[in-house]
């Protein structure tokens, strides 16, 4: 598994879209910075209060973890949907399999590499996110690590997912899938936000079983609760603001979040049985 | 009586009992029964969708048999430590291409579990056999079909395997490169391993091969060395002043037959062809033409294969398998 993991990193830091991503992600870093601090430094000269100029940035910091969480889940998606699926179609993974290689390990060692990948990139340009916007506005979340944490986790949700997908599906169709899951589970915990404000129980239990099914939605909570600072918690009182997908009052429950680990568990191993019982 | 203990080395390389395979309606392999010895290059021919490759996947345990036995280098098929001694070269070779050629031997030879210190010798050693050691260093993206097929048939032969399974080895080869392909598949053979070759160039297994089986829809239609699958060499010459009344005379050479003004002596090796021809001489005959060999592999092989197949041309003749 290990040979397999180091081989799938190698393969990722030799491939160009890796370095594509972590160019493009710098430069929207950038232009993201250029644009908080003369957001900033006009704000200042209005007389905007420091609450306020922390409320605003806080708010964009939101809108760009929305941003990249959708960049690390397509990244996620087109890594992972053709790890297993391309080199099953173009006879690579044959001529390892002929070895003394267990599929479970083939099929966990390309996991782990792309995983390890992921959490590298995500965690990376997170922090140097949250850290540059923090050095020209003088705001830093209250716990950093957090979102990005949680923002790494939706990546690793989608990696799995379309890891299984990989094993019985062509990458394209595998990939696609695996969006469109993405979206429906994103938006499905809109409308159970809406459902909540309105009172409709059954919406909002749709959007539960939807967090069971895929966690990618309970995992966003915690990317838009840890950005969110404390005062703008206390402050928003209206039950439609409160309803909205980049506000979050409280962390997903601990039990959501166990059972994303265990999601992405139950999810390999179904993907290893699938492998398994698939002919070469 | 001490029972003395059979050592793994007289066992065969491959050994399998009634073989099935089944996808869905069609039956890709139906009791194939088998044995290859060690040192031996056995050839296993048929013609496309006879089932050939996935015996080679059963051997691997790539795929389930539906039923039969079979054992590799005396461990049941899929055995995962036995194929730490076998080499692979597939029928669809590629490798990954963001790999340097020396990079995916030692991938393999970290995959076999093999030494580290052992590797990257093992690696230059088995770049040397297929000529590809100028070209180590390059990324494989850039190789050309035969130097990817070579660079399979590296991977095959890294660290001197017990058993080396090669699926249509030349079908991206020059001939150049067949040439150099018969010469390593004999090689690996004098080493000691048992090669099992899996090819539809019969030129090349007839050239190369100890012993071969013949296989159609899924079944063993003739196997053995070469003279019990093609017979033995025969001689023909066409004569005239012979009459069947002087065959006794040259029964010494073979049992002969005279049809017409051909006369046809089988078996007959070739050596003896200028004394038959000086006897005939002396009895007064007139030799006119002289042939002698055997059949050849192909027509040994269109006669098994072929003979229950409607002409081309026939919508029939299309195979679907």
């Amino acid at each position: 598994m290990i040979t397999i993991a180091k081989l799938t990193i190698g393969e990722a830091a030799r491939r160009r879209v890796l370095w594509v991503l972590v160019g493009l992600a710098a430069v929207a870093i950038a232009l993201t910075a250029w644009g908080v601090s003369s957001l900033v430094s006009t704000a200042r000269d209005d007389g905007v209060s420091d609450l306020e100029i922390k409320f605003v940035v806080s708010q964009i910091l939101i809108f760009i973890a929305f941003m990249f969480g959708f960049v690390l889940v397509m990244t996620a998606a087109s890594f992972g949907s053709p790890a297993i699926a391309s080199d099953l179609e173009t006879g690579v993974a044959q001529a390892m399999l002929a070895r003394p290689l267990t599929r479970s390990s083939y099929l966990l060692g390309r996991w782990l590499g792309l995983a390890i990948v992921l959490v590298a990139y995500s965690t990376a340009m997170g922090l140097l996110a949250i850290g540059v916007v923090g050095l020209v506005s003088g705001y830093i979340p209250p716990d950093p690590i957090l979102p990005v944490a949680y923002l790494a986790g939706q990546a690793l949700v989608l990696l799995s997912l379309t890891i299984l997908l990989s094993t019985r599906l062509p990458a394209i169709a595998g990939g696609a899938i695996a969006v469109v899951a993405y979206g429906l589970a994103w938006m499905a915990g809109v409308i159970g936000k809406i459902g909540l404000a309105m009172g409709a129980t059954s919406l909002v239990t749709v959007a539960e079983a939807s967090r069971y099914i895929l966690p990618t939605d309970a995992l966003w909570q915690g990317v838009v609760f840890g950005l969110e600072p404390s005062f703008v918690i206390n402050a928003v009182e209206d039950e439609f603001a409160r309803s909205s997908p980049f506000f979050a009052d409280s962390p997903p429950p601990i039990g959501l979040v166990i059972w994303s680990v265990l999601w992405v568990a139950l999810v390999l191993a179904l993907a290893v049985s699938q492998l398994r019982r698939r002919e070469l | 009586m001490i029972r003395m203990p059979r050592l793994s080395l007289d066992l065969p390389a491959i050994e399998v009992t009634d073989l099935r395979k089944r996808y869905g309606q069609v039956e890709a392999l139906a009791g194939l029964t088998m044995s290859v010895g060690r040192g031996e290059v056995f050839g296993f021919l048929g013609a496309n969708g006879a089932g050939k490759t996935t015996t080679v996947k059963l051997l691997l345990g790539l795929a389930r048999p539906t039923a039969g036995t079979g054992k590799v280098l005396g461990a049941p098929l899929g055995d995962l430590a036995t194929r730490r001694k076998v080499g692979y070269l597939p029928e669809l070779f590629r490798y990954q291409p963001w790999l340097k050629a020396r990079e995916v031997l030692t991938l393999h030879a970290e995959l076999m579990g093999m030494p580290r210190a052992r590797r990257k010798a093992a690696a230059g050693e088995a770049l040397g056999i297929v000529g590809l050691q100028e070209r180590a260093d390059d990324l494989v993206g850039g190789f050309s079909k035969g130097m990817q097929q070579r660079l399979g048939l590296a991977t095959a032969l890294l660290g001197d395997p017990a058993l080396v399974v090669l699926d249509e080895p030349t079908s991206a080869l020059d001939p150049v490169g067949r040439v150099d392909v018969r010469g390593i598949v004999r090689g690996a053979a004098d080493r000691g391993a048992a090669v099992f070759l899996n090819s539809h160039l019969l030129s090349e297994v007839e050239q190369v091969c100890d012993r071969v089986a013949i296989l159609d829809h899924g079944r063993v239609v003739a196997s053995g060395n070469l003279d019990d699958v093609l017979g033995r060499a025969e001689t023909q010459i066409r004569v005239t002043g012979l009459s069947a009344s002087d065959l006794p005379a040259i029964e010494r050479f073979g049992p002969p037959s005279l049809t017409d003004d051909m006369l046809a002596i089988r078996p007959m090796d070739a050596v003896a062809v200028p004394d038959l021809v000086a006897t005939l001489v002396s009895m007064g005959a007139r030799v006119h033409e002289v042939r002698s060999g055997r059949m050849s592999l192909e027509q040994r092989f269109l006669d098994l294969v072929a003979r229950d197949r409607p002409p081309p041309g026939t919508p029939s003749a299309t195979r679907l398998r």
